[in-house]
């Protein structure tokens, strides 16, 4: 199963999807509508990379992260 | 060099490693940026998250294009409450010429300012509330809305 890790200020625990292609997550999250405001504006990392397509095959052990906007310093 | 700290930076201890460490390498310029916390809107203080197999990414391909350059890059950056007056962010440019750590330094910080995987909250009577409205999304978000 591969995990998916909500970061920063969406401040939930990681959960573990069963999918098989990265493009099933928008479907995913529809009922979720917190989430669904979050995704508005947040960039999508696979395994550590972030990525400019929904285009990837997901297997076990894939970790997706969701990175909402920054403001370091 | 990339240096993650507990809470506010040792601002001064940072400063003159660095520069005691890096002074006798031949770099003819030492630039640095020191941010530190604002009193206003009524706030104690920032408080920071920091994703680090990310910024340890981005940071690297920085040194990559400071080295094609001459350069050498270092920063330091705080993880949870650094308070007013406090520093949380310090960048710093060495070069043999100053032109190169000028222009450096000024791309960095605001490359920094856009893509660097931190997350920003103002510390409000305690709480922690998320600084949405000074931040920036990365490039290629909202992929999945």
């Amino acid at each position: 199963m591969a995990t998916i890790e909500f970061l920063g200020p969406i401040g939930r625990e990681p959960v573990e999807i069963e999918i098989t292609h990265l493009s099933e997550l928008k479907t995913y999250f529809k009922e979720d509508e917190e989430i669904q405001q979050w995704l508005q504006n947040s960039a999508i990392a696979l395994n550590d990379k972030l990525i400019n397509n929904l285009n990837h095959a997901i297997s076990k052990n894939d970790k997706i992260s969701l990175l909402p906007p920054v403001c370091g310093g | 060099m990339l240096e993650l700290y507990k809470e506010a930076l040792p601002v001064e201890e940072i400063l003159t490693r660095w520069y005691r460490v890096h002074k006798e390498q031949n770099y003819g310029a030492f630039i640095n940026f020191v941010g530190i916390v604002r009193d206003e809107n009524g706030i104690d203080g920032l408080s920071f998250d920091i994703y680090r197999p990310l910024l340890t990414s981005w940071f690297e391909r920085w040194q990559e294009e400071a080295k094609k350059r001459g350069a050498l890059l270092l920063m330091a950056h705080s993880e949870g409450n650094v308070y007013v007056h406090e520093s949380s962010y310090i960048a710093a440019v060495l070069s043999p010429k100053r032109r190169v750590a000028l222009e450096l330094i000024d791309e960095f910080v605001e490359d920094f300012k856009a893509k660097a995987p931190i997350w920003k909250y103002d510390i409000i009577d305690g709480e922690r509330v998320y600084a949405g409205d000074r931040s920036t999304p990365l490039p290629d978000s909202g992929l999945l809305a």
